[in-house]
């Protein structure tokens, strides 16, 4: 008897796990399918009688009479997606690297130069940002994909270095040592035995890195002023910023700007509870 | 001799070769953008462009700490890190060992937490921003349908209930975060430490309190660091749900030195803003990797 009351106050518990977890997200669903009209009703249409997929097909199938905020959404989008990939590809490359050294070969002030890495993840964007805006004006990379790239760079590499090198610490040593007595020199070692099985640390590092790009707010508002570099979050806040013009469609940017990382995260769930328990630092 | 370097010759220099890249790359975009904003925030920057930067010292910050605005915008970041960092801490922890406990649905849920936590802030931001919504919002509806409100309440129009709202957002998307770490601790935990405390009698309070709390520390400790952090330099959900307003009500340290910089035209102060911040983290960054880095003891 206490024990079936102690499942159902769980259970109920649980009810509002996720209540709490999905109403908010629901509602963001539904305003992007909901007319106009409904969505300016009172009292609210909580399931919307007309249901339209009108303003995806604007954004992702563009005509003639789609409106500005559907075309900049897919550009937006575009440009997320390139700055995003980059910077991921180019931290886990250099990332990685980077940490095999620091985690298995000696040399001096390896410890020093390891948390001085760390450190610098931690280096707030806005105390970055004046000296990134002039050089950026500077050498005509204002407002262009590149300066992004290179200005994300500053938290997505200290945090592949981060990642990798706990990463590279739970790969017993034994292993390349049989390497090196079997004639591989270190790089070989590393190309043909740690590579091969650091996958699970390369995906979820890249999982991280690339979900930290795609989230990036402050840079690219600061950084770019047009759609040939904007990225989504921006293009977001703009249209947030105005009068009550398109709801729908702002809906509907919100909901294809989170797909991509809530799909990624749940495909590769694992590794995301793995690597926040490593020391991940995605809030 | 000369052609075959020792082992530990080869390891020295491959490190070096290795470490290069990512070496330069953090010089150039990390170490020196913080150093030249540390030397133009002892600088009066003035608007126009070729105008001359005048030394002043430490006077940009001895005029902010003299300011009430910047005591008012500490006070409210304060507010914002101590109330959402704590809120998240007390939910996470309840979620965590909810999961913990199996009940049915539970990996269900453990899968659904990581929704919230992957939704882009700025979606985020929008989101509640429409859910608040004074004309149209479904809290508005909700409250309303309910009984609980007799007439819509213009949320975003009072300070503290507008700061409110933004903490409320805040909570949506870290609340998972925190689960999800201390779930993942608790599951590290040995399975039958439960029973031998009840069977030397412990109460269920007890067993949290002294066993289960103290064994969850260093968990805890970790994720309250990092979204302290996190909290203390929130701009993004601030910027997209208030835009800093109304009156100034949600205008924490970023958003202040964000507009010290960028709408006040005052590069020199919100250097100096800026730098402040950055002590405060590296310091809070500095007992985290400590921590972290404990001599192998675990």
């Amino acid at each position: 008897m206490k024990k079936t009351l102690r499942i159902i106050l769980l259970s109920f518990l649980v009810l509002l796990a996720l209540l709490f977890v999905y109403v908010p997200v629901a509602w963001l669903v539904i305003s992007s399918i909901s007319s106009r009209s409904e969505l300016l009703s009172t009292p609210i249409h909580w399931i919307p009688q007309h249901p339209t997929f009108q303003n995806y097909i604007n954004i992702l199938f563009p005509s003639q009479g789609t409106s500005e905020v559907a075309k900049t959404f897919r550009i937006t989008l575009w440009n997320s997606l390139m700055v995003a990939t980059s910077v991921t590809v180019i931290a886990l490359v250099f990332g990685s690297i980077a940490a095999y050294a620091l985690i298995r070969l000696r040399f001096p002030f390896r410890q020093t130069l390891l948390i001085g890495i760390l450190g610098t993840r931690m280096i707030p964007e806005i105390s970055l940002v004046i000296p990134i805006y002039l050089f950026a004006t500077r050498f005509g990379l204002f407002n262009s994909p590149i300066i992004l790239i290179i200005t994300y760079l500053s938290f997505a590499l200290p945090f592949a270095i981060w990642l990798m090198a706990a990463f590279f610490e739970s790969i017993p040593v034994e292993l390349e040592d049989a390497a090196r007595i079997d004639g591989c020199n270190r790089l070989e070692t590393l190309w043909r035995i740690i590579l091969p099985i650091s996958t699970p640390g390369l995906v979820s590092t890249g999982l991280f890195v690339f979900l930290t790009a795609w989230d990036e707010f402050f840079f690219a508002l600061i950084l770019t002023s047009t759609v040939s570099a904007k990225t989504v979050p921006v293009a977001i806040a703009e249209f947030t910023g105005r009068y009550v013009v398109d709801v729908g469609g702002m809906m509907t940017g919100g909901v294809l700007a989170a797909i991509p990382p809530v799909l990624l995260s749940l495909i590769f769930q694992r590794y995301i509870v793995s690597g926040l328990t490593a020391g991940a630092v995605k809030g | 001799m000369q052609r075959k370097r020792t082992l530990a010759q080869q390891d020295m220099l491959v490190g070096f070769a290795l470490i290069l890249p990512s070496f330069l790359i953090i010089l150039g975009i990390s170490l020196q953008p913080i150093l030249s904003t540390l030397y133009l925030s002892l600088f009066e920057v003035p608007r126009g462009i070729n105008l001359q930067n005048t030394f002043v010292g430490l006077g940009n910050y001895i005029s902010l700490l003299s300011e009430p605005i910047f005591w008012a915008t500490i006070g409210r970041t304060f507010y914002f890190t101590v109330i959402s960092v704590g809120t998240e801490l007390v939910l996470g922890l309840a979620i965590a060992q909810l999961i913990h406990a199996h009940p049915p649905g539970w990996q269900f849920l453990r899968t659904s937490l990581i929704i919230p936590w992957a939704v882009p802030t700025i979606v985020n931001g929008t989101m509640w921003r429409w859910i608040y919504n004074a004309d149209y919002g479904a809290l508005n509806g909700l409250l309303f349908q309910l009984g609980l409100i007799d007439k819509y309440i213009p949320w975003l129009t009072r300070p503290d209930m507008a700061m409110n709202l933004v903490i409320l957002a805040d909570i949506w998307h870290s609340v998972p975060f925190i689960a999800l770490i201390l779930q993942a601790a608790l599951a590290t935990l040995p399975p039958d430490l439960e029973e031998a405390a009840s069977v030397d009698g412990a109460t269920a309070i007890q067993y949290f309190w002294f066993i289960r709390l103290p064994l969850l520390r260093p968990a805890i400790l970790v994720a309250l660091i990092i979204r302290t952090v996190e909290a203390f330099r929130a701009f993004d959900l601030i910027y997209v749900i208030t835009n800093g307003g109304p009156a100034n009500g949600t205008v924490t340290i970023s958003f202040l030195t964000y507009l010290e910089m960028f709408s006040f035209g005052h590069a020199g102060r919100g250097s100096a803003l800026s730098f402040l911040i950055s002590l405060f983290t590296l310091t809070l960054a500095f007992i985290y990797i400590r921590m972290l880095y404990r001599p192998e003891e675990k």
